[in-house]
């Protein structure tokens, strides 16, 4: 008997108890469609941190201003500007480990040329920023010293605000207005593509910040010098930790803070979120093996149970086959076949289920997830295993039944 | 079907035995038979319940493995075969009707005659064309993809019968073939197997009615596991017995 003919008649033999045989998958199928819906959350997870980092460079340290207690009250994270142009600049002048801070600020801004209306975010940097940020210029030129020093009305476009406004037209030259004042365009920034969370990194404008700050962002009351954070780059080689530490130690000092009073600021350092992120994820796929494990388990047996009752059902029908000439072998491979098959279309069809759930997560919920083709491989992979596995004992049952005594079978 | 060979016995049996132990106490279900059956011989096997005839078959048949004796089926000694080079025997070389006929109930008359081609590593398309053509010869033509709860008790022992043949088998072994059938379709059945043994095929027909029995050559009788009596016989015509009767309408 070829495995193609025991194939098929596996799927006849599941197909004339239908019901039975759907109710068998049940503990495969869900056990698949859970573990492919939590891997493609969990992927997701890691990956949009990973494409983070690749997008910002594990160096990175990002300063922004924190939490605030005055008179006991504690005001909400930025309540107060407590960074300031001149933090980034004593960052990078006395902490040799640095080898940028980038004072920046960040708002969100309606973008006009011609007719076209676009609202994109608006960056304003220093020179710095280009230090700390691998950001390349794809069509023109950069921000230059005097468009810094002068206050210059002038603008880097993200490749996707170009094509947006000004489409096939060679933007270079042309004036757009933010907020309704006028920057002139002399650059286009390199496309760097989406985040996997579905972030659109190209979408930005980048001014000088003084520009930015006094025609369209606006200028903090209390501080004129405050930003909204500082992107601080760490010297090849240098321990990011370290680097750390001296950056807490002097931004403390400069803000006068006591050894009582909290920082006002808060450091995040892309290599710890995703150190915490890694290792909740691996805490996840151990719970993930564990929840696979157990309903694989549960399935394996249901599947177990329902062949032995199958063998039994079946005994007449295996002793004509062996009398007819099947072989041992060939009725062990005709019940490992249909328990395989049994388990493996559970897992197909669980497969689907995660998939769709997957995606139902994504556009409802707005997760990222990621469903990789090597998952559900693996997924239907290990359920015709485990069908191969609880199959094989009432398989050895059918093929080591005696002939006539399974002839004579009521 | 295997060309006779003049002179040799296709199934030949000497001092085989088959004892049952059963709670310490020993059951000759089968004590010292010996027997030779040629080429195109149409055997009944007769005797009253319990006196081992469908023993005798079984072991015939290589369903079951004697506990003493020696059995050469077509000059082989089959004694010290394994359960596998049996099975493969059983499909080359025998073809099995049972009283119940043992089909698939939820397969077609084409698939259930093709199940021994399954096993003989015939090809799918072949399959069905053989067994299609066998049950073209026995008139079921048009039932081929019926299933046997469409079918009457007669059609589905003409079945099993072109399930025994697709093969191409030397003998035919049935045990009780028309037990389950009325006595028209009984002699029908027995019409047919005549009209097999017209073709050269070697029959060996389990029976306890002698009127079944009057159609073989050959009539072997058993009582507690012996062979009392082997006796040949000018066999009655079941073609012509089925067109004497009153109902007459084949
Ligand atoms: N598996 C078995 N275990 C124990 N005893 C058995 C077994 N099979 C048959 N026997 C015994 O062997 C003897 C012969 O049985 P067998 O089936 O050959 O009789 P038979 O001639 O075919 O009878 P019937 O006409 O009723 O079918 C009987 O006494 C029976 O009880
Ligand atoms: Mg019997």
């Amino acid at each position: 008997m070829s495995p193609l003919d025991a194939f098929a008649g596996a799927l006849d033999s599941l197909r004339a108890n239908a019901l039975r045989s759907a109710l068998t998958m049940l503990g495969i199928f869900i056990g698949v469609a859970a573990v492919i819906a939590m891997v493609a959350v969990g992927s997701g997870a890691r990956e949009t941190v990973l494409a983070q980092i690749r997008a910002l460079g594990a160096n990175l340290i990002v300063v922004v201003p924190g939490n605030v207690t005055v008179g006991g009250v504690r005001l909400g994270s930025g309540a107060r500007a407590s960074l300031t142009q001149d933090d980034a600049l004593a960052l990078e002048r006395e902490i040799d480990a640095v080898e940028a801070a980038a004072p920046t600020s960040r708002g969100q801004v309606q973008v006009v040329a011609g007719g076209v209306n676009w609202s994109s975010w608006l960056l304003g940097v220093t020179p710095s920023f280009f230090v700390a940020r691998d950001w390349e210029i794809a069509l023109g030129r950069g921000l230059e010293a005097e468009d810094y020093d002068r206050g210059a009305q002038v603008v880097l476009l993200g490749e996707t605000v170009a094509r947006t406004l000004f489409d096939e037209i060679d933007p270079i030259g042309e004036t757009i207005r933010l907020r309704n004042v006028p920057f002139r365009v002399v650059g286009v920034l390199a496309r760097k593509g989406q985040t996997t969370g579905g972030q659109d990194q190209d979408d930005v404008v980048v001014a000088p910040l003084r520009a930015a700050q006094q025609r369209v962002l606006g200028v903090n009351r209390a501080n004129a010098r405050a930003v909204g954070s500082i992107t601080v780059r760490v010297r090849d080689g240098e321990d990011t930790a370290q680097a750390e530490e001296q950056i807490r130690a002097l931004l403390r000092q400069r803000h006068r803070l006591t050894a009582a009073q909290e920082d006002d600021f808060l450091l995040r350092n892309l290599a710890d979120i995703a150190a915490t992120r890694d290792a909740s994820s691996r805490t996840m796929s151990w719970l993930l093996a564990a929840i696979a494990t157990v309903s694989l388990l549960v399935g394996g047996i249901g599947i177990m149970n329902i062949m032995l009752v199958s063998v039994t059902e079946r005994t007449r029908e295996i002793g004509l086959r062996l009398a007819v000439g099947a072989r041992r072998r060939d009725i062990l491979m005709q019940f490992l076949i249909e328990a395989a098959t049994l388990s493996a279309l559970g897992g197909v069809a669980g497969a689907a289920l995660g998939f769709a759930a997957a995606r139902a997560l994504t556009r409802i919920a707005g997760w990222p997830t990621l469903v990789s083709p090597e998952a559900i491989l693996l997924a239907v992979g290990v359920s015709a295993g485990v069908g191969i596995v609880f199959g094989y004992y009432p398989a050895r049952r059918a093929a080591a039944l005696d002939p006539i005594e399974a002839l004579r079978h009521a | 079907m295997d060309a006779a060979a003049p002179g040799r016995a296709l199934m030949e049996v000497e001092d085989l035995a088959r004892v049952y132990t059963m709670g310490g106490t020993a059951l000759r279900a089968l004590d010292g038979v010996g027997v030779a059956i040629g080429h195109g011989e149409f055997v009944a096997v007769m005797g009253p319940s319990g006196s081992g005839k469908s023993t005798f078959m079984n072991l015939l048949g290589l369903l079951d493995q004697p506990t003493r004796g020696r059995y050469r089926l077509d000059g082989e000694d089959v004694a010290g075969l394994g359960a596998d080079a049996r099975a493969t025997m059983r499909n080359r070389k025998l073809g099995f009707v049972f009283q119940s006929f043992n089909l698939l109930p939820r397969a077609t008359a084409v698939e259930n005659v093709a199940l021994p081609l399954v096993y003989a590593g015939v090809p799918r398309g072949e399959r069905r064309r053989r067994a299609a053509a066998v049950l073209e010869t026995l008139g079921l033509g048009a039932r081929l993809d019926h299933t046997p709860l469409e079918l009457s008790g007669g059609q589905q022992q003409r079945v099993a019968i072109a399930r025994a043949l697709v093969n191409e088998p030397g003998a035919i072994l049935a045990d009780e073939p028309t037990g389950a059938l009325d006595s028209r379709t009984g002699l029908e059945i027995m019409a047919l197997f005549q009209a097999l043994h017209a073709r050269g095929i070697t029959l060996v027909v389990v029976t306890h009615d002698p009127e079944i029995a009057a159609f073989a050559t050959r009539v072997l009788t058993f009582r507690d596991g012996r062979l009392v009596e082997d006796r040949r016989q000018v066999p009655r015509n079941a073609a012509a017995a089925l067109a004497a009767r009153p109902e007459a309408a084949a």
